[in-house]
């Protein structure tokens, strides 16, 4: 079983960052950053998943096989749209 | 067979099965990606047509019932029955709640002509077909999971009601809140992309 | 007279308790029931026993088996004439489609992984089953009912008519009942990804203490890559194809380029799932010959962590070619250079390990047995395959050889010449060990000749009408294209009989008496260690690994 059990408090402070994170998006949206809005929204949405990942879902305390195993999903995932752009972008 | 007792073996034959989620829904952001490239300007004239407040409470209403599942599984750790089924029992409720935004929403499209298909998306430019294709294609993917979510949260609320979940065995519900929470996961990626490109 | 080769004893039978002699006093798991409140067929039919699991696969996978042959032996006869011989064009394009729907979806991806790898991978790293049992029975009934639904989709509207690449937009516009053929490569893909799921977890969890991931035998690593393609890749296809079920019935658009969409995005997301799965057919295959090679041999694997090394470099290579299926589809030209380059990489991998099993046998003590026979034919076939593969990976040729017969009989090279080769062989090797029972080597024999003789002659002339430019899935051509076809036809006359022979002959021996001695071959990964067929629970007594898998030091041979 699990050693580890997270408070309420350090779960509560998650979600409250997760909370200020939303509100930052949506804010950060209104503004007009160009082509650079996409990448900052992405960022900021990385930043959720990634608490999320940690802290929700112990990530943070899982074995290096299911770390691992998750970053590589996310690098193949990656490289499968990486590699689609050498079509899609260069049409 | 020996493999009964292994939680860890257990929990990381859920992580796989999220693995294939994460590349079921990864097939569209694919999708999503090239034809943001090819349609970058409609995507984003249509995006705001997109309720930006209504999508940003259903985001805050996933990240919230999410904290309730985590709070859940510390509240079994601690022997905390009726309160763990009181915060599933919210993370339930608050599904629900997003399940009805996202019928309002959906309704509401509809009532516009918006749907695929429909002769008022049409006769408008290519990217906005696709984009609304795109949209219905992944929220509609995610409310299905949304759904199949809260099936196994309650299977979860009744468990600990019967003691099959207590503090020493709580590995269902360990999973099913992975798959509550990779629900969430996903959504935290399609708000900005569909709700938030201005 | 049956030549009974174990004749050929081992030092190693004698030396361990559970050889021979343990053999016939072991109850096999055939009489013991998992769960045990089970009998006669619902003791298959819902039984846990990896073991039994695997059997239920070979008797589907072997039906759809003989199905596709059939189908496609009549593809062959409408060719070998010009102009109409035995069945009408929509006939024809129904029956080329099923053929490669079944071969690929229900017998190749499968029947590796789930026949061999359901029985054998549990005892080769020393463990009495499967992480997921359950789960494990659960893949079988997704596997048979998108079988069935393979079938149905036959009768309700009219059977479909894609070819098995389900290519937009004529999947999305034709009537026929394609829908109920994408549910059902849908489900399949399910199945094999929840198989793949359990391997992982199995491989990682449940080895017996003291064996290291180098003491894993060659065939459970290279299923183990497998299973993280099949975990990884095979999503993108289950949401390609809901994608098309989608178009079809609520009319998205998303592939349609009146609407914005774009149909090459289509073939995008089906070969990231589809080149991929070209690997999860054929990597267990050289798995199975990484087995066989060293015991008939009797010398340890050359290049034991180079082949290790090779299945993983595969699995990650062949992730990322998936491209260069589509050199004339209109893609930017900068990504027909970059997905050809990566393609010459794959071959790479693929030649560590040919020529690992070429070195294995060099200075050994060769024992021609039929499954080492099988296992040549193997290496022979496919090393043509891969390297007529660079020919179409290639961007230059590619573009005169493409979509034409060239493809044709490259794929069959390798996944008939490849995988099904592979899969005879690792049949004919396993067979006593889950059967107990030897088959009549003369005629296996002269099956897997007869089989080869009709290969060669089938798909040979492919290449030659593929380069005069006979474009494939026709079902009419031109009089210059009458030679070839006529030859290929002949060559299918052979080889088909000598499938039927070798599954007879198969079939045959189960009459005999179980007498097949734990170690028929003189092999030394665990599977050779229990008595055949092993017990309910694999192993009598606590396997203990050696410190390498293929130490042949103590096999002898008179």
């Amino acid at each position: 079983m699990d050693p580890h059990i997270q408070s309420y408090k350090k779960l509560g402070g998650v979600l409250g960052v997760l909370l200020v994170l939303t509100a930052v998006t949506v804010g950060v949206s209104r503004l007009d950053l160009g082509s650079l809005s996409l990448g900052v929204a992405m960022v900021i949405a990385g930043t959720k998943s990634a608490l999320v990942l940690l802290f929700f879902m112990h990530l943070k305390y899982e074995s290096w096989l299911i770390r691992g195993s998750f970053l590589m999903t996310i690098g193949v995932l990656a490289l499968f749209i990486g590699f689609m752009f050498w079509d899609v972008g260069f049409r | 067979m020996g493999s009964h007792h292994d939680t860890v073996g257990a929990r990381t034959g859920m992580w796989l099965f999220l693995y294939t989620e994460i590349m079921l829904f990864g097939g569209l952001f694919v999708l999503y990606s090239a034809y943001y490239r090819m349609h970058a300007q409609a995507f984003i004239s249509t995006g705001q047509e997109l309720d930006t407040v209504l999508g940003s409470v259903n985001t805050v209403i996933l990240l919230v019932s999410s904290f309730l599942v985590a709070a859940a599984i510390t509240a079994v750790q601690r022997s905390q029955t009726k309160g763990a089924m009181a915060l599933l029992t919210g993370a339930v409720l608050l599904g629900m709640v997003f399940l009805a935004n996202k019928y309002l929403e959906w309704g509401h499209k509809f009532h516009l002509g918006i749907y695929p298909g429909s002769p008022g998306l049409e006769d408008s430019p290519p990217g906005r077909i696709v984009f609304y294709g795109l949209y219905y294609t992944i929220t509609g993917l995610h409310a299905l999971h949304i759904v199949m979510g809260m099936v196994l949260l309650i299977v979860c609320i009744a468990m600990i009601g019967f003691g099959r979940i207590q503090k020493e065995r709580f590995l269902l519900l360990e999973n099913c809140g992975l798959y509550w929470h990779l629900v969430d996961l996903i959504w935290i990626f399609i708000f900005p992309l569909f709700y938030l490109i201005l | 007279m049956i030549p009974r080769p174990w004749a050929v004893s081992t030092e190693r039978n004698r030396a361990i308790p559970m050889g021979e002699t343990m053999s016939n006093a072991v109850t096999s798991f055939y009489d013991t029931p998992f769960p045990a409140r089970f009998r006669g067929v619902w003791s298959w039919l819902f039984t846990l026993d990896h073991k039994r699991i695997a059997l239920l696969y070979l008797g589907a996978a072997t039906f759809w088996f003989i199905i596709a042959v059939v189908l496609g032996f009549l593809v062959r006869m409408e060719l070998m004439t010009p102009g109409r011989t035995i069945m009408g064009a929509e006939t024809y394009n129904a029956a080329f489609t099923l053929h490669g729907v079944i071969m690929i979806f229900l017998f190749v991806i499968p029947a590796m992984p789930a026949i061999f790898g359901n029985f054998l991978l549990p005892i080769q790293i020393g463990t009495d089953d499967v992480f997921f049992p359950k789960l494990n029975l659960l893949s079988w009934y997704l596997y048979m009912l998108g079988g069935a639904l393979a079938i149905v989709s036959l009768f309700a509207d009219g059977p479909p008519d894609t070819g098995w690449t389900f290519y937009v937009p004529f999947s999305v516009s034709t009537q026929t009942n394609v829908g109920l053929t994408l549910t059902a490569a849908f489900i399949l893909g399910l199945s094999s990804m929840l198989t793949g799921l359990n391997f992982i977890t199995t491989v990682h969890r449940m080895r017996v203490p003291g064996m290291g991931w180098l003491q894993i035998p060659l065939f459970t690593w290279s299923l183990y890559a497998t299973a993280w393609v099949q975990l990884l890749a095979t999503p993108v296809l289950s949401i390609t194809l809901l994608l098309v079920v989608f178009e079809r019935v609520f009319g998205t658009g998303l592939f349609d380029p009146a609407r914005g969409g774009d149909p090459v995005l289509y073939q995008h997301l089906f070969w990231m799932y589809s080149h991929p799965a070209v690997y999860i057919m054929i990597l267990p295959g050289m798995g199975v010959i990484s087995e066989i090679i060293p015991v008939f041999s009797r010398k340890s694997i050359f290049g034991y962590k180079a082949i290790v090394g090779s299945s993983i470099g595969i699995a990650t290579a062949g992730s990322l070619v998936w491209a260069h299926h589509m050199f004339t589809s209109g893609m930017s030209d900068v990504a027909v250079f970059v997905f050809s380059f990566l393609t010459f990489i794959v071959a790479v991998p693929s030649a560590i390990k040919v020529f690992s099993w070429v070195s294995t046998m060099y200075k050994g003590s060769i024992l021609m047995t039929p499954p080492l026979f099988f296992a040549l034919c193997f290496i022979y076939l496919f090393s043509v395959g891969g390297l007529t593969g660079l020919v179409l990976g290639a961007a230059g040729p590619n573009i005169q050889v493409h979509d034409t017969h060239f493809v044709v009989a490259h794929f069959h090279f390798v996944m008939f010449g490849g995988t099904g080769f592979s899969f005879f062989a690792g049949l004919h090797f396993w067979w006593p060990k889950m059967f107990g029972r030897m088959y009549h080597f003369k005629r296996a024999y002269l099956s897997a000749i007869l089989i080869v003789t009709g290969f060669m002659l089938h798909y040979v002339p492919m290449f030659i009408l593929g380069l005069q430019g006979m474009p494939r899935r026709y079902y009419d051509y031109l009089e210059q294209f009458a030679p070839g076809n006529f030859f290929a036809g002949l060559g299918a006359l052979i080889m088909v009989p000598g499938l039927f022979l070798m599954v007879i002959n198969l079939m045959v021996s189960l009459k005999q008496p179980v007498d097949a001695p734990a170690d028929p071959w003189g092999g030394t990964t665990l599977e050779w260690s229990v008595p055949s067929p092993p017990p309910l629970h694999n192993f009598i007594e606590r396997p203990r690994p050696g410190k390498y898998p293929y130490d042949f030091s103590r096999v002898r041979t008179p």
